[in-house]
């Protein structure tokens, strides 16, 4: 069952940004496209743990701040060569705000 | 939409990559179909050497296994040679009558061997040497006959000998020219080689002219007779005396030839439909016979056959290296010099090292190494980039590692380091990992070993070793990235000179007008271009162009650096290294209040403060604006210090006031945003204890005035700062080093230091407009004033908004 939760109104993440949400389920980074699509993934990059919310934002992928891993936002998948992966949770926007499935 | 269709006729190397090039770029965009004379998929021909030598295997040497063509959707014909195109009806029909229709038709037929023109010459026995059916036969012959000929001591020749001869053969080299591979070497050199090819057991017979291959009593080859009558036994004859460009099929249909298939910039045929690659293609009146220019032509290919249309090929330099294992030979560009050329030689007969290099004006122009090639890829990357070498000539005969370049010295000779040995310190990667992920995943450049192994792809100290590396894994197939042209980053063509000049000529103002100006290949950018985008903007068009900051890496859009525990450090900024009590109390005050674990002087002369949580940084920045702290900027490609001494404020020996100035200089250039960081320094004299030798503007005090030096670094490789010019007044020292700063700012591409600059415009360009064009300098100055009025620190900016900086919480 998902269980979704309201984060925050769209406007409080920047196009191509993100935000980090402290959950029940851990830290988690919730992302805005340039099409206003959110996604969220666990708030650890599958290198080294880096966190993936202050990364840069292209496309439906995060780069980590730390060394550049690139983590893509559909499936937490790192991008090959690398290989590794973060847990995603459901996102949506609904009613101008921002909401995420904690399960 | 109905695909387009693709055809392509030679299933070779050059062909494969440029599909390899073309479904990156367009994967949908045809239905492809290949044909290929070989019963083979693509496999790697210039390994069928050491298949020869019986070192790999077949197996080991293909590049694209059938599974490839199906999972790209590709239609694979092995062992169809096509004997017909039909241009009207756009078709080909292959010898067996298969037939296939095209949009677009690729030829890359490759070459086929020149076979001299002399009696006997299709004798059984007699062969060439260009495919795994030669070199099966050349391993077969060797089973059960004794004496092996080559004819012709070039690249090939030598390569097919030493095959032979590690398969138990008796082999007689026999070569028109008076020295070996006369195309390549110089006779000192060729001299060389032939000495330690003869110790492997190998004959030569020079300036000898083959006049007929007798057949001996079975039928087969037995003999090869020359003209001033000589006769040596044979019972394999490898004819290695050159290729031709196979252009059959290509004229059968009218299409232009002349020695190849005439191509255009854009590796079009006269018939806009026909692309041709590779080998048999002529472009500019040269046809190419090694792979690393093919590769560039294929990828210029790919992206007109995708439909992009902006790439061109303007035609490569090339060089070679021998893949005979212990002999290591390497030639570049001009090697033989002449007239307006210099030759810088080193000689050592006994020791076996002979290297001559021939510079035309300040530039590298040929190489040629026997013995030690390990800087052969250091002198090719200086000669492709036509880089001035006017300040390193001196100590150029003695390798990169002499100039200093990369931070191995001692270590270059790659081929000679164990396995275990660690090349990469930034990502732990040792020798045997890159040369692993060479051989598996067939990678040619440097970016290519970067992606697969990190290696290289941190600070970049191990660069020259990575690329010795692959040069000594690949040959000559090793392709050093020509870094004038290199694209910024995948999602673009164009080189940073280009997109800069762009933005300036056509006054973008945006990250999207710029896409969009320059056909972006995807939609945002990515990591490595959006940044510099970003700076170009700002840097050509002040107070105009947005500045984005989710297009700056975490720490100058947060304004602290982040640390490896996600939270950040803080460093206020210290005019000139100079503080007060007040300020200090400050500090300490707000250490305590946010718990601050670590409190650090820097290397940089002022105060850290560590591992403060992301949540807090606009309360301690608050804090410490009270008492007038402002940003350090430690994090950003910017401004970073002005490190001074005591100077003649106090010390007994200062003979200008150094901290004034550089509290002067601080000021003056607070909230410059750089290609790359920026730090000066200013001592009182040339005792120099503030090291304004390494940094990027350097100013030291003397009795008449200042000294100013540019250009250094402390960093990853130290580059000591170079003499820009002398002058009289505080007001001079400000005026010159804005200037060339800004010089900087204006023409430097993105992560490029001012020592990495300025190495590659050359000192005397800077010279000519900061130090003897007044105009040209007042102007620059000017522009630098203007970028940086009005400028407000970022964390008063940053308190206004502590929202950004908070976590978001959910119940
Ligand atoms: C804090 C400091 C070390 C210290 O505790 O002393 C420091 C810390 C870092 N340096 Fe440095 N450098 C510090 C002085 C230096 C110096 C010495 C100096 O400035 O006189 C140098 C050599 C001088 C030079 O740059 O020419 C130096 C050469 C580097 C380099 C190599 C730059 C190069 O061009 O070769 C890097 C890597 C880079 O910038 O790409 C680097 C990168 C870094 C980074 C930013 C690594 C990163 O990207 O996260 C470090 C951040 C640590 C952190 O978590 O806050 N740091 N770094 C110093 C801050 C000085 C300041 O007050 O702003
Ligand atoms: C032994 C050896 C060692 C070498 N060593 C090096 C080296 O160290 N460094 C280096 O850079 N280069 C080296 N080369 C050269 C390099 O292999 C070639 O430059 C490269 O393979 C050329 O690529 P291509 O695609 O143009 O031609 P090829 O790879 O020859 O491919 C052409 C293909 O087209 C097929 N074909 C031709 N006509 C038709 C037709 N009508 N229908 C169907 N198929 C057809 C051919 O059978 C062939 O398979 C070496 C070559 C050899 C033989
Ligand atoms: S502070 Fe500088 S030298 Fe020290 S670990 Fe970090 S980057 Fe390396
Ligand atoms: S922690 Fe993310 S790339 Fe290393």
């Amino acid at each position: 069952m998902n269980d979704w939760k309201k984060v925050c109104p769209l406007e409080e993440i920047p196009r191509l940004g993100s935000r980090q949400v402290n959950t029940e389920s851990g830290m988690i980074a919730v992302f805005r496209t340039a099409d206003d699509e959110v996604f969220a993934l666990r708030d650890k990059c599958p290198h080294k743990g880096g966190a993936l919310s202050q990364g840069m934002v292209s496309g439906k992928v995060v780069t980590c701040a730390m060394h550049s891993w690139k983590i893509q936002f559909e499936n937490g998948e790192a991008v090959a060569p690398d290989k590794g992966c973060a847990k995603t949770y459901a996102a949506k926007v609904e009613g101008g705000a921002v909401w995420i499935a904690l399960s | 939409m109905n695909k387009l269709k693709l055809v392509m006729v030679g299933n070779g190397m050059a062909g494969c990559r440029t599909l390899e090039e073309l479904l990156k770029l367009a994967p949908d965009l045809y239905e492809i179909t290949v044909f290929g004379a070989e019963p083979h998929p693509n496999y790697n021909r210039i390994l069928l050497s050491p298949v020869l030598a019986g070192e790999m295997n077949f197996n080991d040497i293909v590049l694209n296994d059938l599974a490839w063509y199906r999972d790209n959707g590709i239609t694979l014909h092995t062992g169809k040679k096509v004997t017909k195109i039909d241009r009207k009806a756009r078709k080909v029909i292959a010898e067996d009558g298969t037939e296939a229709e095209y949009d677009r038709l690729l030829l890359t037929t490759g070459s086929v061997p020149f076979l001299l023109p002399v009696p006997g010459n299709d004798l059984p026995g007699v062969i060439a040497y260009r495919d795994i059916a030669d070199t099966e036969t050349m391993i077969a012959a060797a089973q059960s006959y004794k004496h092996a000929v080559v004819i012709g001591a070039g690249l090939l020749g030598l390569e097919a000998a030493n095959g032979l001869k590690l398969q138990g053969m008796d082999v007689t080299v026999v070569h028109l020219a008076d020295w070996i591979m006369e195309r390549q070497l110089d006779q000192t050199a060729a001299d060389l080689l032939q000495q330690s090819l003869e110790a492997k057991g190998l004959k030569f017979l020079l300036g000898k002219q083959t006049e007929m291959l007798k057949p001996g009593v079975n039928g087969r080859v037995g003999t090869v007779r020359f003209k001033d009558g000589g006769e040596i036994p044979a019972d394999l004859v490898v004819m290695a005396a050159g290729i031709k460009p196979s252009i059959e099929l290509a004229k059968s249909t009218g299409l232009h030839c002349n020695r190849g298939i005439v191509v255009s910039d854009t590796m079009q045929t006269y018939d806009p439909k026909v692309y041709a690659v590779g080998e048999c293609a002529e472009h500019r009146g040269i046809a190419y016979g090694l792979v690393a220019p093919l590769f560039e032509q294929a990828k210029v290919c790919a992206n007109h056959l995708a439909q992009m249309g902006i790439g061109q090929y303007r035609g490569s330099v090339t060089s070679t290296k021998l893949k005979v294992t212990g002999i290591d030979v390497f030639s570049a560009g001009d090697f033989l010099g002449g007239k307006h050329c210099e030759e810088i030689t080193l000689a050592d007969p006994v020791g076996g090292v002979y290297k001559k290099l021939v510079l035309r004006g300040n530039q590298l122009v040929g190489a040629v190494l026997y013995g030690d090639t390990a800087d052969g890829a250091w002198y090719f990357q200086l000669l492709k980039d036509s880089q001035d070498i006017h300040d390193i000539r001196d100590h150029l005969m003695f390798g990169q590692n002499h100039v200093g370049d990369v931070g191995h010295a001692g270590q270059s000779k790659a081929a000679a380091m164990p396995d275990t040995a660690e090349v990469c310190g930034c990502n732990g990667v040792c020798k045997g990992d890159i040369v692993k992920a060479i051989k598996e995943h067939g990678l040619f450049t440097i970016d290519d070993v970067r992606k697969h192994t990190k290696a290289s792809s941190s600070c970049g100290s191990c660069t020259g070793l990575v690329e010795q590396i692959l040069a000594s894994t690949v040959g000559g197939a090793y392709q050093p990235a020509n870094t004038h042209d290199k694209p910024v980053c995948a999602c673009t063509d164009h080189a940073h000179g280009v997109v800069r000049a762009a933005i300036r000529d056509w006054k973008l103002l945006s990250i999207p007008a710029t896409m969009q100006a320059l056909n972006w290949k995807t939609p945002n950018g990515c990591a490595t271009c959006r940044p510099a985008l970003n700076y170009y903007l700002i840097s050509s068009w002040p107070h105009e162009a947005e500045d984005d900051p989710q297009s700056r890496f975490i720490n100058e859009r947060a304004h602290a650096n982040i640390q490896r525990d996600g939270t950040f450090s803080v460093v206020p900024r210290m005019w000139g290294g100079l503080t007060t009590p007040a300020e200090l109390r400050t500090i300490a005050d707000v250490a305590e209040k946010y718990e601050v674990p670590t409190v650090k002087m820097t290397g940089g002369a002022r105060i850290d403060l560590l591992g403060i949580k992301k949540g807090d940084l606009p309360k301690v920045w608050e804090d410490l604006g009270k008492a007038g702290l402002v940003s350090g900027h430690a994090y950003g490609k910017s401004i970073r210090t002005v490190k001074t001494c005591v100077g003649a404020e106090h010390c007994r020996f200062g003979t200008q006031l150094s901290m004034s100035m550089g509290v002067k200089l601080e000021k003056m250039l607070f909230g410059m945003w750089a290609p790359h960081k920026v730090k000066l320094a200013v001592s009182g004299c040339p005792r120099n204890c503030a090291e304004a030798g390494i940094k990027d503007v350097g100013v030291i005090g003397v009795d008449s005035g200042y000294e100013i030096y540019v250009a250094g670094n402390g960093g990853i490789k130290t580059e000591v700062a170079e003499f820009l010019c002398k002058v009289k007044s505080d007001d001079e020292v400000q005026e010159y080093s804005g200037a060339f700063l800004q010089l900087y700012r204006e023409e430097a591409w993105y992560l490029e230091r001012t020592c990495h600059y300025v190495a590659r415009v050359g000192l005397d360009y800077v010279k000519g407009i900061v130090v003897e064009n007044a105009e040209r300098r007042a102007e620059l100055y000017e522009r630098l004033l203007y970028a940086l009025q009005g400028y407000a620190d970022p964390w008063a900016a940053a308190v206004q908004q502590p929202k950004e900086y908070t976590t978001l919480e959910v119940a």
